[in-house]
């Protein structure tokens, strides 16, 4: 059974605007019919650019926000109406707020966390003890939580967000601002988590590495519309995000002629052709190889970034 | 409820490491107790018995209120300016994803800070006030129970009006103005400025019928044995006014959360 089941769902907003004495009220729909299911386990990578509608979705999947319109039941409640209940059950992390005390020590933050949820002593100390060696908290524990580096502070969140056990855990840009080795650590802890504990995992973010390492699922949202929804492999399959064949001739020639394909850039022998997912590469070769003076080539697949940009820019039909 | 005690104790210790803050707070009020037995001194010489306190009551006014003022949150407390910034910046759903009451986790912040203040530096001014001056003190066990209950009735009483100013953001968007004028009729109608009892009419009846009046007037006159009506009068008084804040308080939290636009992403 779906552990969340979005059916229609919207949210609109009235924003006033003032010129002068004269005010004019114009609805916003942030989330405009969305409607998705994800099943217990899942690791969802939901993106879209800014002011798409992400955090308003997870607001309303929360029970923070209430929908203006459709219908959602998240392990088997409608948040809004449960909303304390459903908190004990969810966690949420957010990259650019903290969820721990700021003058305290980040294990006072634990011990308040263990009575908030209710979380029995026993499997407080273990989950305490897990995280702390995964996630490398020992010698932080004791440190007031201000004092603490943005990595340090957002491996004590993921932490703080999960020693409940929590059914579903919503991370928005856990890895905003975290460095490479940083980043890595955290990808690895949470695919860790979500194997072992089944945890569903509902992940927005910018970083697209983040969705590569951690999601079997990609959901693409923009102008509050799901544009797409389904595995990274459908999706760079299903854009025609143009390739790019780069030749190294002998010598420096003027823009060379392949019907199929355009020259974008030269760099002296070294000249940069884009060519549709369309057209086979082969014949293209042999093209150039007949007439041109072919030292080397390599052909590059659009990246997972130029595949989003592209289905970013065209005005969406719901 | 044992996550609202351990948040009150956490908050507690939070401001037992503001060492030097609490420090200089109270050598600040204990300097304005000065300045101020300055001028009461003067006014109860021209005007002995003003407002039915003598002058030992009026300077024992001065070292209480300079010692309570913080406890109680007169002007404003660091908890509730910290709810109101979080409505502000939209931080505050980080509270609202929590499995607790939204004014009851800020009631037990605000309570931990209040009492670390209280025990800790509300006593302090007094003290070098008595060393100076002839001051008041209650005697009987029954006085001194009354005074504590008063005083934490008082506290319970600001908690409810500093919260409503705080909340208040999410339907103005920028709370600060709310603050500047809760800050004005906080310091006039606590008795701050002057106690109540000074005011003459329906403009002393008045100000001593508003909550205000039940944050700080109201426990110092226990202290002092000065209420109009008694003490039993008095307690009840603080008492209605909680009911009615925490009631506002609560139905305020609800429309905030079922309507209003968490601000910010």
């Amino acid at each position: 059974m779906a552990v969340i089941e979005l059916s229609n769902v919207s949210r609109a907003f009235t924003v006033t605007s003032r010129t002068g004495f004269r005010r004019t009220r114009r609805e916003v729909r942030a989330v405009d019919g969305l409607s998705f299911t994800v099943e217990p386990g899942e690791v969802v990578g939901y993106i879209g650019p800014n002011g798409a509608g992400k955090s308003t979705t997870i607001k309303m999947l929360t029970g923070i926000l209430v929908p203006t319109g459709g219908s959602i039941r998240v392990a088997g409640v409608d948040p809004s109406r449960n909303r304390l209940k459903l908190a004990k059950r969810i966690g949420v992390v957010f990259g650019q707020r903290t969820t721990l005390w700021w003058d305290l020590p980040l294990k006072d933050s634990f011990a308040v966390l263990q009575k908030m949820y209710d979380v029995p002593r026993a499997r407080h100390r273990e989950n305490l003890a897990t995280f702390v060696e995964l996630l490398d908290l020992g010698d932080l524990l004791d440190v007031p939580v201000r004092q603490l580096s943005l990595g340090q502070r957002m491996r004590g969140d993921i932490a703080a967000a999960l020693l409940h056990d929590p059914e579903i855990v919503y991370l928005d840009e856990p890895t905003i601002g975290l460095d490479v080795i940083s980043k890595a650590r955290l990808r690895e802890f949470l695919a860790q988590v979500n194997a072992e504990r089944r945890t569903t995992i509902i992940l927005t973010t910018h970083d697209l590495d983040d969705i590569e390492a951690l999601c079997s699922r990609v959901m693409i949202i923009d102008h509050g519309h799901q544009i797409f929804d389904g595995t990274l492999a459908h999706l760079r399959a299903s854009q025609s995000a143009p390739r790019t064949l780069v030749v190294d001739l002998a010598t420096s020639l003027p823009p060379i002629e392949v019907p199929g394909a355009t020259v974008t850039k030269v760099n002296g022998p070294r000249q940069h052709l884009t060519f549709p997912t369309t057209t086979k590469a082969a014949p293209l070769l042999a093209e150039i190889a007949a007439n041109y003076p072919l030292v080397d080539l390599s052909v590059a697949e659009p990246t997972i970034e130029s595949v989003i940009t592209q289905l970013y820019t065209p005005t969406p039909t719901s | 409820m044992g996550v609202y005690w351990a948040i009150g104790v956490r908050s507690f210790r939070r401001f037992s490491t503001y060492r030097i803050a609490t420090a200089s707070g109270a050598f600040t009020n204990t300097v304005f107790g000065f300045i101020l037995c300055g001028i009461y001194l003067t006014l109860w010489h021209e005007r002995p018995g003003l407002g039915g306190y003598d002058v030992s009551d009026a300077l024992t006014f001065v070292w209480l209120q300079q010692g309570l003022l913080m406890p109680i949150g007169i002007f404003g407390a660091t908890t509730t300016v910290e709810l109101g910034e979080r409505v502000r910046s939209g931080e505050i759903a980080v509270d609202l994803y929590r499995p607790t009451h939204l004014m009851l986790w800020w009631l037990s912040v605000d309570l931990g800070r209040a009492m670390f203040q209280l025990i800790v530096r509300g006593g302090a001014p007094l003290l070098v006030g008595a060393f100076v001056f002839d001051l008041k003190f209650p005697s009987g066990a029954l006085t001194w129970l009354a005074i504590a209950l008063g005083l934490v009735l008082g506290i319970l009483v600001s908690f409810g009006l500093r919260y409503l100013v705080a909340l208040s953001g999410f339907w103005i968007t920028d709370s600060r103005g709310t603050e500047h004028l809760a800050l004005v009729l906080s310091l006039f109608f606590s008795g701050t400025v002057l106690p109540l009892v000074v005011f003459p009419g329906w403009i002393g009846d008045f100000a001593r019928a508003t909550p205000w009046a039940a944050t700080l007037q109201v426990p110092i006159d226990i202290w002092l044995g000065r209420n109009p009506g008694g003490v039993g009068a008095a307690l009840l008084f603080q008492l209605g006014w909680i009911v009615v804040l925490l009631l506002i308080g609560q139905l305020a939290t609800s429309f905030a959360t079922l309507k209003v636009v968490i601000q910010g992403g």
